[in-house]
């Protein structure tokens, strides 16, 4: 499928990514099928590293749903803005897609939308692909054992930065861009450095919305876009 | 070779899998009910790339000036080329080469 192959770069840093967090999780004392049971269930990185790192004989619930919830916060404003390539599909289908959505398909989804050809089973068909690339990558963790020592070493864990810079790259949509993007930038890292957790990414996304919100009134972003997209034009007319 | 997995970790697994599944689908079902027009949707236009550029400003950023050199040499790539892969392995080998050597 087309939204699998789009999605074989961020794949590829799934796996490496996962086979980090299959090593923890074998020094933890997971076993494959609790593992398995992880990636089918919640499907999302960071979540599972936190997860995995909270993880002992007594499993502290209260404090793993908690955290959880925090790191997860920003899937509210990734839904939110998967909205459009939904437009018209029920509830049902919707319910049915929804749960393969993790950070990569998105993103690799919102940057095929630029050219107005994203569909949600462009968007399925990723998740799909990156879960058999995660669960590979966990599995190859936990079971080879610690045989990527030193991870870092080979700047596995800048994977997901480079390619998640790629991917915003993709995203920038001329001037309109810059004010909005340098103070979601700004917000992140100051968050960053004072709140633990996830709370910069929803911070900057946040700060960044709104500053686009701000911008008075300027007909539309009609021929930033490629034609085929089904959204109308004028982005300040006819609210309702 | 079936291990079990205890209840503990049913309940434990379940429930982070309960409240990211309510996130993501909350998030679509919201949205639904936004204005479609005016400044929000202005906002909501901004909204992806703001947070994909959220995402990866504090990483860059703490791997000091090779990290801005880094990204600044995949976004590059990824403009000259279109290539996601091919961009994500430069960025990576620009921190390999420093971590190795230690720059």
């Amino acid at each position: 499928m087309r939204g699998a192959r789009a999605n074989v770069p961020v794949a590829a840093s799934a796996v490496a990514y996962g086979s980090v967090l299959g090593v923890l999780a074998s020094q933890k004392g997971l076993s494959w099928l609790e593992m398995m049971f992880m990636n089918t269930a919640v499907f999302a990185g960071a979540a599972q590293f936190v997860m995995v790192d909270m993880w002992s004989n007594h499993l502290p619930i209260f404090e793993m749903t908690l955290a959880v919830l925090v790191i997860n916060l920003r899937y509210l404003l990734i839904g939110a803005s998967l909205n459009p390539i939904f437009a018209g599909r029920g509830l049902l289908h919707k319910m049915g897609m929804m749960h393969l959505v993790a950070d990569e398909n998105w993103a690799v989804t919102m940057s095929e939308q630029r050219s107005g050809t994203a569909s949600t089973w462009f968007l399925f068909g990723g998740g799909v692909f990156l879960y058999l690339a995660w669960s590979g990558g966990t599995l190859i963790g936990l079971l080879g054992g610690g045989f990527i020592a030193k991870p870092e070493a080979y700047a596995l864990d800048f994977a997901f930065t480079a390619v998640f810079t790629a991917l915003a790259v993709g995203l920038w949509r001329r001037k309109q861009d810059l004010l909005p993007w340098v103070v979601a930038g700004g917000a992140a890292l100051l968050v960053h450095t004072f709140l633990p957790g996830k709370w910069y990414i929803v911070a900057g996304g946040l700060s960044g919305a709104i500053t686009a919100m701000m911008r008075p009134c300027d007909g539309g972003d009609a021929e930033g876009d490629a034609e085929g997209e089904p959204e109308q034009g004028g982005a300040c007319v006819s609210g309702n | 070779m079936f291990p079990v997995i205890e209840a503990q970790v049913l309940i434990a697994v379940g429930l982070a899998a309960a409240v990211t599944y309510a996130l993501r689908l909350g998030g679509l079902l919201l949205a639904a009910r936004f204005p479609k027009g005016g400044r929000f949707r202005q906002g909501m236009d901004a909204l992806p790339g703001a947070l994909l550029f959220s995402l990866v400003v504090p990483s860059i950023i703490s791997e000091g000036i090779w990290g801005v050199l880094a990204a600044a040499l995949t976004a590059i790539v990824v403009l000259r080329t279109r290539n996601t892969l091919a961009a994500m392995l430069c960025g990576m080998l620009v921190i390999f080469v420093v971590r190795r050597f230690g720059l």
